[in-house]
């Protein structure tokens, strides 16, 4: 395998209780229990699971949101478990995350255009303005936005054009590696399979490190190198996609493939009468 | 798939741009309590800039030979004192105008100060949560145990009286409303997935804060201002009618309904006038707030 980009290993995350005034803590809730996992560079790893088996906690983890209680995580070398807020702050630019809901990843009132552009600024990327208008203008059209939509604000667009617009702002400051966190659940399926699309080009020509967490087995299996299957907190079974999908070998995994609907095609479909319908 | 895409863009490029504010600006003139209200307060502030000119007579202008003369239309009336006079022979609808100033500068300010001071502790309260938000909250819950209006005497007793120890009072006491629905409004917004981006794109907690997360405030607190107005115009006037608000030399609505208290089975005019105008201009702030959060609020459009 190629020199890893991220390398986490028993990496424990709890989320504190609430604590009420004048009352003891409650003891922390562990969500993940010990995961190892490893994304080489260029690598694209799917992390899949029900809802509540961890895979949202693992990635925020791994993108340094969330400290872990115990365990490593080292992303191009580096330590990142251990690093502040202030620490971690020059390390982002490398690390962006696609959103699931566009609409919610994006400040309402902000402009497109505004919202594209301010990290470029923050970062030290460009030099002005006008050089960010170009960047970004290059960056929407690798996207297939037009330019028009800078001006817009985020309900203006459509769904799809929102989502563009999220993977715009993530790949706009040239990162190593991506957090896609169910990024298509919330399109339609002709839009899915355009943002995917668009998601396997940009990693290609980028040669970006993604991870791709998503509970539809059928798109992590059109987009990613390996998975990993995540229940209850634990990773109970990993390697390339074909070999886990086409030989489960733990029966959670099992369970979660035979929760695929299968399409069942029925040849009198198109000839049968809606019930009640004349004849 | 492409063409369609074109066609999409094209349709939304050909659309008008700021459609947002445009939109909230129609929702908000689609309300005829709107442009009532707000048309009255701006004639309220014409009145206060303008209340030289305007006014009739001089407020303080005393003259006890035309002492209570009744309203126009009533019985005695002289031509001139559209409202009648006092027991001094002060023109009643002067002294309303020239209220308006004290009544309105109280409003504005008061409920910027207290909008200021509310805000700013409510966004950091919930926030940053655990320790700030515990000192915070346990403060307001504090605050809010006391009477108001004997605190706020206490405040102007201490200060000694004048529209600045008002508006002080005002301040002290009533940004624990814009606390409480800020902190509330900060912690929804912070939960949001626009701010957890704005971490990942690299941007600081103060920066989060005061760029994402309180424009997204902005319109709750906008109309909390406006309902503040209302709420300060009502405690000036208390404090005016009990005398703890601006000397007597100066016209105030509160000062006006003390005075017209006393003489009111001879001149109810003088008693009646300035509590008409206190009722309506609490009235339209009261509306025109009402008429901007369903205009703005973004939970209440959905």
């Amino acid at each position: 395998m190629a020199e890893a980009l991220i390398d986490a290993r028993a990496v424990v995350v709890a989320y504190a209780a609430r604590r009420q005034f004048l009352s003891k803590a409650a003891p922390p809730r562990p969500v993940l229990h010990g995961v190892d996992l490893t994304i080489a560079r260029g690598e694209t790893v799917g992390i899949v699971g029900e809802s509540g088996s961890g895979k949202t906690t693992l990635g925020r983890a791994l993108i340094g949101l969330l400290r872990p209680v115990s365990g490593s995580i080292r992303f191009d070398g580096r330590e990142i478990a251990e690093l502040g807020e202030a620490a971690m702050r020059p390390l982002r630019r490398r690390m962006q995350m696609i959103f699931q809901d566009p609409m919610s990843s994006l400040n309402p009132r902000r402009t497109i255009g505004r919202t594209l552009t301010a990290p470029l600024l923050l970062h030290g990327l460009v030099d002005n303005r006008a050089a960010a208008r170009r960047r970004i203008e290059m960056t929407l059209e690798r996207v297939g936005l037009p330019a028009s939509v800078l001006a817009r604000y985020p309900h203006e667009l459509s769904g799809g054009q929102r989502q563009r617009v999220g993977i715009a702002r993530a790949v706009v400051l040239a990162p190593d590696f991506v957090l896609a966190d169910e990024i298509v659940s919330g399109l339609d399926v002709s839009t899915q399979a355009q943002v995917l699309k668009l998601l396997g080009e940009l990693k290609r020509e980028m040669n970006l490190s993604m991870a791709l967490i998503s509970h539809d087995l059928s798109v992590v299996r059109a987009v990613c190198d390996r998975v990993y299957v995540l229940s209850q907190g634990r990773v109970v079974e990993q390697g390339r996609c074909d070999l886990v999908f086409d030989h489960p070998q733990d029966a959670y995994t099992r369970t979660l493939l035979d929760a695929i609907p299968l399409p069942v095609i029925d040849p009198t479909w198109l000839d049968r009468q809606a019930p009640g319908a004349a004849a | 798939m492409a063409e369609v895409a074109l066609n999409h863009d094209a349709a939304v490029a050909a659309g008008p741009p700021k459609l947002r504010r445009r939109s909230a600006l129609r929702a908000l003139l689609a309300q005829p309590k709107v442009v009532f209200a707000g048309g009255f307060i701006v004639l309220l502030i014409l009145l206060a800039l303008f209340a030289p000119v305007i006014a009739p007579h001089d407020p303080l202008d005393q003259d006890l030979l035309s002492g209570t003369l009744p309203p126009a239309g009533f019985a005695g009336a002289q031509p001139g004192y559209w409202l009648g006079t006092d027991d001094l022979g002060r023109d009643v609808l002067s002294r309303l105008i020239y209220g308006t100033r004290v009544a309105l500068t109280v409003a504005f300010v008061a409920a910027f100060a207290a909008a200021l001071l509310g805000t700013v502790l409510g966004l950091f309260a919930g926030f940053y949560g655990g320790a700030v938000d515990a000192i915070v909250s346990r403060l307001v819950e504090i605050w809010m145990a006391f009477p108001p209006v004997l605190l706020s005497i206490l405040i102007v007793a201490i200060m000694g009286s004048g529209v600045r120890s008002v508006i002080v009072a005002i301040a002290i006491i009533d940004w624990t409303r814009f606390a409480r629905v800020v902190r509330a409004e900060t912690m929804a917004q912070a939960k949001a997935d626009y701010v957890v981006a704005a971490r990942v794109l690299g941007f600081g907690r103060l920066a989060i804060l005061f760029r994402e997360i309180l424009p997204n405030v902005a319109p709750v607190l906008l109309a909390l201002v406006t309902l503040e107005m209302g709420i300060a115009v009502i405690v000036e006037a208390i404090l005016s009618f009990v005398g703890l608000s601006v000397s007597s030399d100066t016209p105030t609505w509160g000062g006006m309904i003390a005075q017209g208290r006393q003489i009111i089975y001879q001149a109810w005019w003088v008693f009646a006038a300035p509590l008409a105008a206190l009722f309506a201009t609490v009235l339209a702030f009261n509306q025109l707030g009402d008429g901007l959060r369903r205009a703005l609020d973004p939970v209440m459009q959905r």
